[in-house]
């Protein structure tokens, strides 16, 4: 069994964004990165679906600068058998280009399953893995809560919640792509001894420039700014009554949401 | 690293790369970057402790209940045995990367921070440093694994600094050691899960009129020695403390550790080593007090804005910060000194003198910023306080530590 695990490091949640100057990004000077938690999901699940397949191969695969490398050895140390480092070389990359660099390099090396998160942390966009299934031409689910293997270990069965707590089911045999969510399971912490091992396992350079095949980016980013500041609160004060009655107003006439 | 450099498809290990920076190393005079295993270890003892620990620290300190919950976790994480070597189940590290793990422990909890470095240095180190293969085969793997905990039985009511004093007695009688006499505030000694001690014991009279002291194996229930948990402590209260009970404990001629006379110059070796453990303890300590003063400071609002702004907490917080700095590289160049092969124990004295004291300051400072606060158990603030004071006075008071370092002078 070959899985790949796709990986985005992001800036820890902790951090203070600062927008530069120029409005066209975040500054990332003095930013902490960490490995985004769905990610994370991934990376665990991928190997717990090797332990119960009784063996295979985990590789994990991350586009970015070359600090990504610290997210793969991460990857690595609890426990991933190798690594592919793709160096966006300086460049930024939206969801569809990431999506066709990494459907290029999982393209032809053989992977039954590609566990990614449902979405990074930091874009929110959500789209990197269902636009990989769609370039590979396999299916996918994503927002998967549940993954088993099949007893032929040929495929799985996979649960995602829907809305109205109702769920749904897929049996989908390989190869197949998963996003992963929270609840699927808590990932491991990267063990010293596992720490150790990694400093041997392989990491694989590739570039981006390689990979991209004449595509470019469809979005391009214009103008970052924060969120606006939240507001103070309104207290209603009164009887029942009123207080039922103006809620009722301002929902309708300030916050227009009924 | 030089990561990009390479060309396209070509396979880098991480030995390679750490092998490079490490060549890059020797031709500048200081390098202060630690190695990608360190950074990654020191974030996930951080994570660790942040997400296993820290929400139970305060009701295991309450209750002063041991947690065999977090032995386990942290000894699955690798933290027991940690500069042993893998043949003997540990996991073959430097003293800085041991220390690392050590002072991210400490920064929020001290109690487990004791389990961890008392093991390393006073259960596991003499078993390791001074044990024939026998006794290492036989102890070690279940120790460095974390399945076992081991004490170091040194301290008596009445021999703690003056260890000369010891009047625990063990007696070679037809190819056996019979000891009698008690040790005290042994940490992991009492534990469920504690495999056994060492011992040290007067074995005779020495040279010199000093007496002949020799360390020796004690196994958990071994008949006649009973090891009994303390209570009511002020500091490190879910960490694991023990009394120790010989009465006529009779075991192996072979449980001796070493050469019979050697226990006094192991004790030092051990101490020596086992200082930095605790420094890194007080270097924790200090970094979780001040970053627990510096949020409150900036929350904690007075005369209309947060107390962080004036001058004389702003000048407080700074002074943290600055002997914390000052504290991480004198501990962190005791550890290099040891990890190159040097004669460390002066540094290795200082740097547990300097920063259990900057840990005191600083944990000062952190409940004095807390005001009424600092004295509720609601905050972080006083535990800190609490324990900071036995870095003064373990594995060799403060006392101690300038006799050691001015003996170094030459005083």
């Amino acid at each position: 069994m070959k899985i790949a695990c796709l990986i985005k490091q992001v800036p820890d949640t902790e951090t203070r964004i600062r927008i530069k100057p120029d409005r066209s990004g975040i500054e990332e000077s003095d930013i902490k990165y960490i490995v985004s938690p769905y990610c994370e999901f991934a990376v665990e699940e991928a190997l717990r679906v090797k332990e119960k397949a009784g063996g295979g191969e985990a590789t994990v695969i991350s586009l970015g600068p070359d600090r990504v490398v610290e997210a793969i050895r991460t990857a690595l140390a609890m426990g991933i058998d190798k690594g592919i480092h793709i160096d966006s070389e300086g460049k930024s990359f939206d969801s569809y280009a990431t999506a066709v660099v990494l459907a290029n390099v999982l393209r032809d090396r053989g992977f039954d399953m590609i566990l990614c998160g449902k979405q990074a942390i930091d874009g929110d966009n959500g789209q990197v893995g269902p636009m990989i299934a769609e370039l590979l031409d396999i299916p996918q689910v994503m927002i998967i809560e549940r993954l088993e293997l099949t007893a032929d270990k040929k495929g799985v069965t996979a649960t995602r919640r829907v809305a109205g707590g109702g769920k749904e089911v897929y049996e989908i045999s390989f190869p197949a792509l998963f996003g992963c969510e929270k609840g699927l399971n808590v990932p491991r912490y990267a063990s010293l001894p596992g720490i150790m091992k990694a400093k041997t396992k392989p990491i694989e350079k590739l570039k981006s420039s390689d990979l991209l095949n004449g595509a470019l980016p469809l979005v391009q980013w214009a103008n970052y700014q924060l969120p606006p500041e939240r507001m103070a609160g309104k207290k209603i004060e009164g009887d029942l009554a009123y207080q039922a009655h103006e809620l009722v107003r301002l929902l309708r006439e300030e916050a227009k949401v009924i | 690293m030089g990561l990009c450099q390479q060309p396209a498809k070509k396979l880098v290990t991480h030995t390679e790369l750490v092998d490079r920076s490490q060549e890059e190393r020797l031709y500048s005079m200081a390098n202060y970057d630690l190695t990608p295993e360190q950074e990654m270890l020191r974030r996930t003892v951080r994570d660790f402790a942040e997400a296993e620990i820290k929400p139970v620290r305060a009701q295991l300190d309450e209750k002063e209940e041991f947690s065999y919950d977090l032995v386990k976790k942290m000894g699955e994480l690798g933290l027991f045995g940690m500069t042993v070597s893998p043949e003997y189940g540990g996991q073959g590290v430097d003293y800085l990367t041991y220390c690392i793990a050590v002072e991210e422990l400490a920064r929020v909890d001290g109690c487990q921070a004791a389990t961890v470095a008392a093991e390393n240095s006073l259960g596991i180190g003499p078993l390791y440093n001074f044990g024939n293969e026998h006794q290492k085969r036989k102890f070690l793997p279940d120790l460095c694994s974390g399945k076992k905990l081991w004490g170091f039985g040194l301290t008596e009511a009445d021999a703690g600094s003056d260890a000369q004093n010891s009047k625990t007695r063990a007696e070679l009688k037809n190819g056996k050691w019979v000891i009698n006499g008690s040790k005290i505030f042994i940490t992991n000694s009492a534990s469920k899960i504690t495999a056994g001690i060492t011992v040290q014991a007067v074995t005779g009279a020495g040279s010199e009129g000093r007496k002949e002291i020799s360390c020796i194996i004690v196994e958990s229930g071994t008949p006649g020695f009973t090891a009994k948990e303390m209570h009511r402590k002020l500091t490190w209260r879910s960490s694991n403390t023990g009394e120790l009970y010989f009465d006529n404990v009779t075991v192996p001629e072979e449980n001796l550790l070493g050469p019979r006379g050697g226990g006094f110059k192991q004790m030092m070796t051990t101490l020596d080593s086992g200082r930095l453990g605790i420094a890194a303890m007080g270097l924790g300590g200090a970094q979780g007090a001040f970053e627990a003063a510096l949020d409150y400071a900036k929350q904690r609002k007075a005369f209309g804005k947060p107390i962080s702004q004036f001058q004389v907490n702003a000048f407080k917080l700074a002074d943290c910060a600055l002997e914390i700095e000052a504290a991480r590289n004198l501990l962190y160049k005791a550890c290099w000194l040891k990890d190159q092969g040097r004669p460390f124990g002066k540094e290795a004295a200082m740097a547990k003198l300097y920063t259990s004291e900057v840990f005191h300051r600083v944990a000062n400072h952190c409940v004095q910023l807390h005001g009424g606060y600092g004295l509720m158990e609601e905050y972080p603030a006083a535990k800190f306080y609490r324990d900071q004071k036995l870095l003064e006075i373990g594995e060799g008071t403060s006392e101690i530590q300038r006799i050691v370092i001015s003996r170094y002078l030459g005083c």
